[in-house]
């Protein structure tokens, strides 16, 4: 149970607390309701970059990094398709520091032309590092654009293509931040070593007089159902044959999904999961097979995706694949496999909470889906997850309709 | 009216008393040492069994690795599959590494069943079988695993290095590569096991909330067996580094970035230097305020990242910078290195950046410390390096004492570029 206390404050920003006296240190989370997904298509790849630029000094303070790091602190962010957060971690007597550091950059930023233009190159690095000079580097891209037609999931988070990346101007970006990064749509965790009200004291001092901003409201175009199975086949240097497997499942606040990511753990979680059992050692089909799904706010993907042994037939793989899957849509799953899978979630969730820091960016997931309770109902929602469940949900997920298939060849 | 200019006031972060919890050591009827720190909020609980049976044991590349792995694929009353059953019905992880000196076999649970899951861990240990099929899985997989990892500049890089470094004959330096992978055989892998397991030296790491009865439990499943404890001394073995000192190899023609790796020898962790070229090494590319990050990703924008850091290696350690960086700013990027270096060697670093650099990494050490993993984490590594509380506290007067002067002396005693191999792959 992680408890917290959660005040709004007058310009809209909400904050959660979590007290956690045995550490001595404190935690800041500023989450941003703002991801990839918000991007416009022309401009994509924007959001991860202008978590680039709130590094690149404030209205009040030229660096961030430095304040902080004299403070003890340490600090970092990430962008996804569905957010942006931001985090530090410095010992508690000086989360001041912290308070004034990321007020001032909701606040306004100094929106400099050379850190533009540095962090464009920085981040066409990180693209060509991660995306470009990696064998399967560029998968995602593929898949993404296969898989979604409409809804904006079809680009990475890292951008649509370099080009986007390179055109960014300090239009975009003043015109980005005015829209997005305001205390109505952010989410602050403070965890630690703290006292709530010493914290709500600093928290009006610091975000209290920022101005609320327009509240901006989502409206995404919505993803078709799909009809029809879609399929791609790519030749690339790569030294094995890979298959991708992508159905839609459905949003993180569907009840729904709590069954379908425990579907990706009988399939792939572990040693003595089926998929893993029947084609890596049994069939040796594959040299490495996972099941997973995307965990995205909105209507995600489950995913099955394994490299080949050397040798086999692409087609024949494909096939030992969707053997295991109408098995499960004909039999279900034994008590015993899903007891197994629901401990393991148990496991799971215990460990993640272990660390202070993880604490504080849950609380602020969390309440991002609509409450931060939802952290500490989870495990009863996993447990309420029947055999019966499991049974229907393959038979409607695991339709060859709801099925985008990519053969990435060798040209070896 | 708010002044946001001012920052608001702070405790120096040298003025923390930075404590590290001390363990309970107990030990079990055959002399193994068990290592506790019964600490945390979460019913959790990670056992760790340390064996000296890394690869530097083996006489055939690859067999050591293959052992440690090969371990939890089949006891005699057990197949893989349901060994893996065992552990997994209760939500546990057994996670199996291989290292230079040792190999570790790591258990994560839920703390309530800890009971049920150290008789499977003593099964695993005390009674693999081996099967022929899955050495030959075991093979294929890593054949093809190799196959991937040899496309990318870094990994290429990473093994060239440290061959540079050491010598290929030296264990920091041995690589498998598939002829290796297809020589192994049963036989010498039952003989490692039996060698380095069976009857080998090992210690024992427990943190998380521990079971009252935890010492009764290991005791029961690991006491009786023929281990012998550490004594965590460790034989030198002689590195032959290379006699030139630049490389550049093209791996992949494509390539668009070039991996960039550039090291020098340095002793481990008891020379006397050690602690404080950690100091330096931290305003030299340590973390993201340093001169190297500074400079080169968030000044000139050549790279998403560059560090150097020392290699945590028993024996014998490195200096090491390394970064991918676009292919046609690589040279531009290496002569960077270097003007840092320079700098450091002749001017004096000043009073405001080393005390940023003096709190920023007080400060971590303060955050390492959250939580039993954590904590068991640092005495690990000072326990297997033969060291002891006092090498934890001489590293934080280190970091609170070392003076600017100080590092110029080390910068050039070390910083020298002549003293550096200095390897691009692309």
């Amino acid at each position: 149970m992680i408890r917290f206390e959660k005040f709004t404050l007058a310009n809209g920003l909400r904050v959660l607390v979590h007290e956690d006296n045995s550490t001595p240190m404190a935690v800041v989370n500023v989450l941003y309701d703002v991801g990839a997904k918000d991007e416009s298509p022309a401009k994509t790849g924007f959001a991860h970059l202008f978590e680039h630029l709130m590094f690149g000094g404030s209205i009040n303070i030229p660096v961030y990094d430095e304040p902080l790091q004299i403070a003890g602190g340490e600090n970092n962010a990430f962008t996804t398709n569905d957010l942006t957060n931001y985090y530090c971690q410095l010992p508690a007597e000086n989360i001041e520091t912290a308070f004034w550091l990321e007020s001032d950059r909701m606040l306004s930023l100094a929106f400099g032309k050379k850190s533009l233009e540095v962090q464009r190159k920085v981040v066409c690095e990180e693209f060509k590092e991660h995306y470009i000079n990696k064998p399967y580097g560029d998968v995602w891209h593929k898949l993404r654009k296969l898989v979604y037609t409409t809804h904006p999931y079809k680009w990475m988070t890292i951008g649509a293509s370099l080009q986007h990346v390179e055109d960014a101007t300090l239009a975009d970006v003043k015109a980005f931040f005015k829209k997005h990064y305001n205390p109505s749509n952010a989410i602050l965790t403070v965890a630690g070593n703290v006292e709530v009200s010493k914290v709500k004291e600093l928290v009006e001092k610091w975000f209290g007089t920022i101005p609320a901003g327009e509240k901006y409201n989502r409206n995404l175009p919505v993803e078709p159902k799909q009809t029809a199975p879609k399929t791609l086949e790519v030749k690339a240097d790569v030294p094995l044959d890979a298959l991708y497997k992508c159905w839609h499942i459905y949003p993180r606040t569907d009840d729904r999904y709590y069954t379908a990511d425990l579907i990706t753990d009988i399939l792939s979680g572990g040693g003595s999961s089926r998929l893993y059992q029947s084609l890596v050692k049994e069939q040796q089909l594959f040299s490495n097979i996972d099941c997973y799904h995307m965990g995205s706010t909105d209507a995600g993907l489950l995913v099955i995706e394994g490299k080949l042994v050397k040798g086999v037939d692409i087609k024949k793989a494909e096939q030992a694949i969707n053997e295991e899957l109408k098995k499960i849509q004909a039999t279900g799953v034994t008590v015993s496999e899903l007891e197994k899978v629901k401990n393991k979630t148990e496991s799971a969730l215990a460990f993640e909470d272990m660390s202070v820091m993880n604490r504080a960016s849950s609380i602020a997931m969390y309440e991002l889906l609509g409450d931060a309770d939802l952290m500490n109902k989870e495990l009863e929602k996993y447990r309420a997850v029947t055999a019966e469940n499991i049974l229907a949900e393959t038979r409607i997920i695991f339709d060859e309709n709801n099925c985008s298939t990519m053969y990435y060849m060798s040209n070896n | 009216m708010l002044n946001r200019t001012i920052a608001p006031p702070i405790i120096d972060s040298t003025e923390f008393n930075l404590k590290l919890k001390p363990y309970d050591l107990f030990h079990l009827d055959n002399g193994v040492p068990v290592y506790a720190i019964n600490a945390g909020a979460q019913d959790v609980l990670q056992i760790e069994m340390v064996f000296y049976a890394g690869n530097s044991f083996e006489k055939n590349k690859g067999v050591a690795a293959a052992t440690n792995f090969l371990l939890k694929n089949g006891t005699s009353t057990k197949t893989a599959f349901q060994l893996n059953e065992a552990f997994e019905y209760y939500g546990a992880s057994m996670s199996r590494g291989c290292y230079n000196e040792t190999s570790v076999l790591s258990l994560h649970t839920l703390s309530k069943h800890a009971d049920k899951l150290l008789p499977v861990m003593n099964d695993m240990l005390t009674n693999a079988v081996f099967p022929r099929e899955e050495l030959d899985i075991y093979i294929q997989n890593s054949k093809q695993r190799l196959s991937v990892n040899l496309l990318k500049c870094e990994f290429v890089a990473g093994r060239k290095i440290d061959q540079l470094l050491y010598g290929e004959q030296h264990p920091y330096a041995s690589f498998t590569n598939v002829p290796d992978l297809d020589a192994l055989t049963i036989e010498t892998i039952k003989d490692f096991y039996k060698a380095y397991y069976l009857q080998g030296i090992c210690a024992i790491f427990i943190a998380g909330k521990l079971p009252a009865n935890i010492e009764q439990l290991l005791n029961e499943n690991f006491g009786k067996l023929q281990l012998t404890k550490p004594d965590f001394t460790i034989e030198k073995i002689a590195t032959t580094p290379a006699f030139e000192k630049k490389y550049r190899v093209e791996n992949d023609v494509n390539a668009v970035q070039g991996a960039i790796r550039i090291a020098q020898p340095f002793p481990n962790r008891h020379h006397e230097d050690f602690k404080k070229v950690i100091v330096l090494n931290t305003v030299y590319g340590g973390f993201f305020g340093s001169r190297l990050m500074s400079n080169i990703r968030e000044e000139k924008g050549y790279t998403y990242g560059i560090y150097s850091y020392l290699q945590n290696h028993l024996l014998e350690s490195a200096w090491m910078i390394s970064t991918e960086a676009g292919k046609d700013v690589c040279d531009a990027t290496i002569e960077e290195v270097y003007k840092e270096m320079k700098l450091l060697r002749e001017e004096l670093i000043d009073e405001e950046e080393l005390s940023l650099v003096r709190n920023y990494m007080i400060g971590g050490i303060l955050g390492d410390l959250d939580g039993p993993f954590h904590i068991m984490a640092k005495w690990k590594n000072i326990i297997l390096n033969n060291l002891d509380e006092k090498y934890f506290y001489d590293s934080v007067d280190a970091i609170k004492k070392t003076g600017a002067e100080e590092l110029q002396v080390l910068a050039n005693k070390y910083l020298q570029p002549e003293k550096f191999f200095e390897l691009v792959v692309f």
